[in-house]
C-alpha cells in the first residue's frame, strides 16, 4: 500500500504557529545573541568580539554575587512557601460555604499586579509612615528596610511570601481535594494517624501538583524583577539586587548592551538547565 | 451472632438517609446489601463500619453493643469501588500494611502475605507499585490487605463496579470462595441484580433508605414480599399495571382478562397490582396459560439472541423480554404473552399477597 503521509499544504496549517514563535522567541532571543557577540557604539556600527562578553560576566565577581544572591533568595522561597502552602491547603475547609471563601481569599494577593505589591508593601513597610515599619519599630526594634540589609531582605521575602504562597495553596489544595474519600476512610479504618494519612496518602497523591507547584515558584522568584525594584530598588547597596535587577542596571543604567546581553543568556541557560533537571528527576521518579 | 443493627436511622441535616431499620446477619455469612444509587448503602455501610454513628438504635457486634465504638477500634475491614492502596508502598508494602500495626514478626508478615499474595494471584507483582498494576490487580491488592486483616466484618462497597465485564465475572465467581473460610462476616454492596444472584448467600433489598427484604438470595428473587423489593430485584425493572378482580376473573382491562388463579380465589373483589417479569412478558405468547395482550412498540433493543422490546400496554409501560431477534419498529403493534400463573399479585399498597 502507497503510505501517502506527506502533504505539502500541512505547512499551511503549521505557519500561523511558526510566525508567532518566531516573532515571540526567536527573533528576539537571536537579537540578544547578536548584541552578545559584539561591541556596539550606536549608529549601528558593530565589532566582532567573539566570546569576549561571556568570559567577562563570568569571570566578574559582581556576577558572581547577584547569582548567589539569587540563589539564596530562590531557595528561602522554596523553603518557606512550599511547606507553608502546603499546611494553609491543609487546614482549608473540604467542603461547606467556607470553601469559596478561603478560595477567594487565597486568589486575591494573585491578582493584584508586581509593581503594586511593592509599592503597597514599601509603604506598608516604611519605618516612619508605614503601618508594619511604625508597629515594628514602635515594639522597640530598631527596623528601616531602606538602611538595614538585612530588614530589605527580610521584608522582601515577607513580600513574595504574602504574594506568592497562595499560589502553591491553590495548586496543594486541588491535589488534597482529588483525593477519593474513600482514602481517608480506609486510613481512619486502618487506625492511621494524621501524619501517616498526610505521609502515606496526602503527600504522595499531591506530588504531581507539588512538582508543578515547586517549579513555578522556582522560575518565578528566579526572575523577580518587579517586587524588589520597587520595594528596594536593590538597595540598600547592592544587598537586594537579584539578577534581573542587576541586568537592568548593565543594560539600560550603563548601556552596556554586550555584556547585558550574554549574561542574559547565561541567566536563560541557568533556568533552562535548572527546569530540565528538574522535569527530568520527577519523569524518573514517576516512571518507577 | 454476627452484626445486628436495632432499630437504627441516620439523618444528616433534615435529610434522612436511613429509615428506621432492624436487620440481623449471622456471622460468617456472605449478605449482600442490593439497591440503586442513593438507597442507603453506602450509608449503611458506614454505620456498620463504625464510621458513622447512628443517630438513633443501637449496633451490636459477637454479641456486643459496639454503637459508639470508633471504627480503629472494632475489626473491620474495607474495599471500595476506588481500587484504594497506599501509592508509595509496593505490593507487598500494602498487603502487609495491616500486619505492621499489629507488630507481628517480619518474618511471620513475610510468609502471609505471600500465601495471601498466592491466594489473589498477585505473587509475581509484589515488588511492584499500584500505579503499575492494572485496575482488576489494583482491586485484588486491596482485597489481600482487607483479607490478611482477619477482620471479624468485611465491608465491600460495589467492589467490581470499576472493573470491566470480564474481569467481574472473574471476581464474582472468586469472591464467595475468598471469604468462605476466614470466617469473617461479608457485607458486599451492589446495584446490579445479576451480581447478586450470581454472588449467593443472602441479599437484602434497599429502598431509598429502607430495607425491603432480607433473606436468601435466590428466595428473595423469586418470592419477593413486596412491589418495592420485586422492584429492586428486577433487571430491566418489573412490570406492573393495576388489576381488577371481579367474582372468578381478573380484568386488565374488559377484553383481556383471566381466571383469577387457584391461591388468589379467596380474595375479596377489589383492586389489586399484577407484575410481571420482563422474562416472563413473551412476544407471540408462548405457553398455554399465556394471557394475550397487545403492545405498541416504543423502543426495541435486540443484544444478542435477546430482545429487549418496551412496549404501552393499555396505558402501562412495560418491558419484554424474549429469546430469539425480534426486529420491530416504533408503532409496531405487538402480540405479548403474559403467563399470569407465574406473575406476582400485590395489593394496592404494594403488600405481596402471599399464595
Amino acid at each position: 500500500m502507497n503510505d501517502r503521509t506527506a502533504n505539502p499544504r500541512a505547512w499551511w496549517f503549521v505557519l500561523p504557529v511558526l510566525v508567532l514563535v518566531a516573532f515571540n522567541a526567536l527573533i528576539p532571543l537571536m537579537t540578544v545573541v547578536n548584541y552578545s557577540v559584539q561591541e556596539t557604539f550606536g549608529d549601528n556600527v558593530f565589532f566582532w568580539e567573539g566570546l569576549k562578553w561571556f568570559e567577562q560576566v563570568l569571570n566578574s565577581d559582581r556576577f558572581h554575587e547577584s547569582f548567589l544572591r539569587q540563589l539564596a533568595f530562590t531557595g528561602m522561597i522554596l523553603a518557606i512557601e512550599v511547606p507553608l502552602g502546603i499546611a494553609v491547603a491543609l487546614s482549608m475547609p473540604r467542603k461547606g460555604p467556607w470553601v469559596s471563601v478561603c478560595l477567594v481569599l487565597m486568589a486575591l494577593p494573585l491578582l493584584i499586579p508586581w509593581n503594586v505589591v511593592g509599592a503597597m508593601w514599601n509603604i506598608f513597610a516604611l519605618p516612619d509612615i508605614g503601618l508594619l515599619g511604625r508597629m515594628i519599630n514602635g515594639m522597640g526594634i530598631d527596623y528601616n528596610f531602606t538602611q538595614q540589609p538585612v530588614a530589605a531582605w527580610l521584608t522582601t521575602v515577607l513580600m513574595d511570601v504574602w504574594h506568592w504562597t497562595s499560589l502553591v495553596v491553590l495548586l496543594a489544595y486541588a491535589g488534597l481535594c482529588s483525593i477519593p474519600d474513600a482514602y481517608y476512610q480506609a486510613a481512619k479504618i486502618d487506625g492511621a494517624s494524621a501524619w501517616a494519612v498526610f505521609r502515606y496518602i496526602q503527600l504522595p497523591k499531591m506530588k504531581r501538583v507539588l512538582t508543578i507547584a515547586i517549579l513555578l515558584r522556582f522560575m518565578d522568584s528566579f526572575m523577580i524583577y518587579t517586587e524588589p525594584f520597587v520595594l528596594t530598588g536593590g538597595g540598600p547597596g547592592n544587598t537586594t539586587t537579584f539578577l534581573s535587577i542587576d541586568l537592568v542596571k548593565i543594560a539600560l543604567g550603563q548601556f552596556d548592551l554586550g555584556p547585558a546581553a550574554a549574561m542574559s543568556l547565561i541567566y536563560f541557560l541557568v533556568v533552562l538547565l535548572v527546569c530540565w533537571i528538574f522535569y527530568t528527576l520527577t519523569m524518573r521518579n514517576e516512571s518507577q | 451472632m454476627g452484626i445486628e443493627l436495632k432499630k437504627i436511622t441516620k439523618r444528616v441535616g433534615a435529610e434522612t438517609y436511613i429509615y428506621e431499620t432492624d436487620l440481623s446477619v449471622e456471622k460468617g455469612g456472605f449478605n449482600i446489601l442490593l439497591g440503586t444509587t442513593l438507597s442507603g448503602k453506602t450509608t449503611l455501610m458506614r454505620l456498620m463500619a463504625g464510621l458513622d454513628r447512628p443517630s438513633s438504635g443501637e449496633i451490636w457486634f459477637d454479641g456486643n453493643n459496639v454503637t459508639g465504638v470508633p471504627v480503629q477500634k472494632r475489626s473491620v475491614a474495607m474495599v471500595y469501588q476506588q481500587f484504594i492502596n497506599y501509592p508509595n508502598f509496593t505490593v507487598f508494602n500494602n498487603i502487609a500494611s495491616p500486619l505492621r500495626v499489629s507488630g507481628i514478626s517480619p518474618s511471620e508478615i513475610k510468609q502471609r502475605v505471600e500465601q495471601m499474595a498466592e491466594l489473589v494471584k498477585l505473587t509475581p507483582m509484589l515488588q511492584r507499585f499500584p500505579s503499575e498494576l492494572s485496575g482488576g490487580q489494583q482491586q485484588r491488592a486491596a482485597l489481600a490487605r482487607a483479607l490478611i486483616k482477619d477482620a471479624g466484618l468485611v465491608l465491600l462497597d460495589e467492589p467490581l463496579a470499576n472493573l470491566d465485564y470480564k474481569l467481574r465475572e472473574e471476581f464474582r465467581d472468586e469472591l464467595p470462595k475468598l471469604f468462605a473460610d476466614t470466617g469473617a462476616t461479608v457485607v458486599y454492596a451492589t446495584s446490579e441484580p445479576l451480581e447478586a444472584l450470581m454472588l449467593g448467600g443472602k441479599t437484602a433489598t434497599l429502598h431509598e433508605g429502607r430495607v425491603t427484604q432480607y433473606g436468601p438470595t435466590a428466595e428473595s428473587y423469586r418470592q419477593p414480599n413486596s412491589l418495592l423489593s420485586a422492584g429492586v430485584f428486577s433487571d430491566p425493572p418489573i412490570n406492573t399495571a393495576a388489576i381488577d378482580k371481579k367474582g372468578d376473573v381478573f380484568y386488565l382491562t374488559e377484553a383481556v382478562n383471566w381466571p383469577v388463579p387457584p391461591p388468589y380465589a379467596r380474595l375479596p373483589d377489589a383492586r389489586y397490582v399484577i407484575g410481571v417479569r420482563p422474562h416472563h412478558l413473551l412476544v407471540g405468547g408462548t405457553t398455554e396459560n399465556a394471557v394475550k395482550v397487545n403492545g405498541i412498540v416504543q423502543i426495541a433493543e435486540i443484544s444478542g439472541s435477546q430482545s429487549i422490546i418496551h412496549v404501552d400496554v393499555e396505558g402501562n409501560s412495560w418491558v419484554s423480554e424474549s429469546r430469539g431477534v425480534h426486529p420491530y419498529r416504533v408503532g409496531d403493534v405487538v402480540e405479548l404473552g403474559v403467563n399470569v400463573e407465574r406473575c406476582f399479585y400485590f395489593d394496592i399498597n404494594g403488600e405481596r399477597l402471599l399464595a
